[in-house]
């Protein structure tokens, strides 16, 4: 799991209102380099919710992020690298993402995250 | 002999069908065309629109004695290769629904390289046939497009990255029920959708069901799953966004359509193929005004139905 997958999931547990971001608890994770795709990036800059990309980066030891962008930075060849390595780069393969509002974690193994619901989350 | 990865070369012994209600059938690699006759694909008539346009079915029976043409081995490189697909005892394998709906992207990739998605997603992705085939044709867009593949059958989730893998693809994999979990974000975002439906006809109980069967239940008329997926496509797909769906006549295909037409979205079908088991269309869904390409102008969904007898079945429910 990329974070770009961290940042497009929210817990999906019925009467949920703030299950944005999950935390991610990651157990093993692994770096597999990828052409940088600057359209790419441009693109999906403005659907990123930077804060829980940054948070997500932290918990798997990048802290190469700043805190906070905005999209005159996408400029930069250097914020276009970081932020590619965070987005795209880094796969969580063991560990889970917990629901802020109600603690439940969804496990991540072998890569795949699974949000199944059990029949009284639905 | 030549190795040679097309889909009838590389069966295995068991495969399993949709409507054969997950009965194994036994095919023997080579001989499908004496053991099973359904797999002989009626291409429709000169007439259907989109003949003209459609390749040459994927998994058209080629003995070891017909030289290979390039031109298939050009087809052969662009869609993932049988020998490569992973399997799993619950995780239904590829089969004329998913031959048919990978034929279809075919069909279309010229429309689709030109489109130049950005993020494609596949709902349902079983063993990941489809979904390496979509990135496989893609390929020359190289790392501007990522994809996401989804599947209840975490078994599905599994075996759907083990044949990306095995095709040094990528896509991001997640167990989860159609896109729940990632359809608030997602929304608006995904440039092409791709779904093979559970969409044979079986008692409501069977919905959603543990394993394999999930693959191929889809209750009353096999349209339960397929009219819950339709919101959230919508939800998901972007403003030039389109959607590729497998459906079987007995989902009604042209209410289908008469529904999303309702909901804003022109239709057309790229793929019609009958067997012996069933009818099957792949049907392309885009928002109607924006042009889903220059050869499709605002052709009338209706003008697409080639067969009169098509019709007969589809009835005039609402």
């Amino acid at each position: 799991m990329r974070l770009l997958t961290h940042n497009m999931l929210s817990c999906n547990i019925k009467g949920v209102a703030n299950g944005f971001p999950l935390r991610l608890e990651a157990e093993k994770w692994v770096e597999k380099e990828v052409e940088l795709n600057a359209d790419f990036l441009r693109h999906i800059f403005p659907k990123i919710e930077w804060k829980a990309l940054a948070g997500a980066a932290r918990a798997v030891g990048y802290c190469e992020l700043p805190e906070e962008a905005d999209a005159a930075m996408l400029d930069s060849e250097d914020f276009l690298r970081r932020f590619h390595h965070a987005l795209l780069e880094i796969h969580v393969e063991e560990g889970a993402l917990v629901c802020p509002e109600t603690g439940r974690g969804f496990p991540i193994t072998k890569g795949i995250p699974n949000m199944l619901l059990h029949e009284d989350e639905v | 002999m030549v190795e040679f990865g097309t889909h009838q070369h590389m069966w295995g012994p068991r495969r399993v069908t949709k409507l054969l209600g997950g009965i194994p059938v036994l095919r023997f690699p080579g001989s499908f065309d004496r053991s099973y006759p359904a797999r002989s694909f009626p291409r429709g008539d000169a007439g259907h629109p989109a003949a003209s346009a459609l390749p040459e079915p994927s998994c058209r029976p080629v003995s070891s004695d017909v030289p290979i043409s390039e031109a298939l081995l050009m087809k052969v490189s662009r869609t993932a290769q049988i020998g490569l697909v992973s399997c799993h005892p619950e995780v239904y394998e590829p089969c004329d629904d998913s031959f048919a709906l990978v034929d279809a992207l075919l069909a279309d990739r010229e429309h689709l390289i030109e489109h130049r998605p950005r993020l494609c997603m596949e709902l349902g992705c079983g063993s990941g046939y489809v979904i390496s085939s979509l990135a496989i044709m893609l390929g020359e867009l190289g790392c501007g497009v990522n994809y996401f593949a989804t599947d209840i059958n975490p078994d599905a989730a599994q075996v759907t990255r083990e044949t990306l893998e095995a095709h040094g693809l990528h896509a991001e994999v997640i167990s989860t029920d159609i896109a729940s979990g990632l359809q608030k974000r997602l929304a608006g975002m995904i440039d092409v959708v791709v779904v093979n439906p559970p969409y044979v006809p079986t008692p409501e109980e069977e919905v959603g069901c543990k394993g394999i069967t999930a693959s191929w239940a889809g209750g009353e008329n096999g349209r339960t799953v397929i009219d819950r997926i339709f919101p959230v496509a919508d939800e998901l797909l972007s403003e030039k966004g389109w959607l590729y769906m497998v459906t079987l006549t007995a989902n009604n295909p042209t209410q289908v359509c008469r529904m999303m037409k309702e909901k804003g979205y022109a239709s057309r079908i790229i793929v019609q193929r009958s067997t012996e088991e069933e009818s099957l269309h792949v049907i392309k869904f885009w928002r109607d005004g924006v042009i889903a390409n220059s050869a499709e102008g605002s052709d009338s969904w209706l003008s697409q139905f080639p067969f009169k007898s098509f019709w007969r079945s589809s009835g005039t429910s609402a």
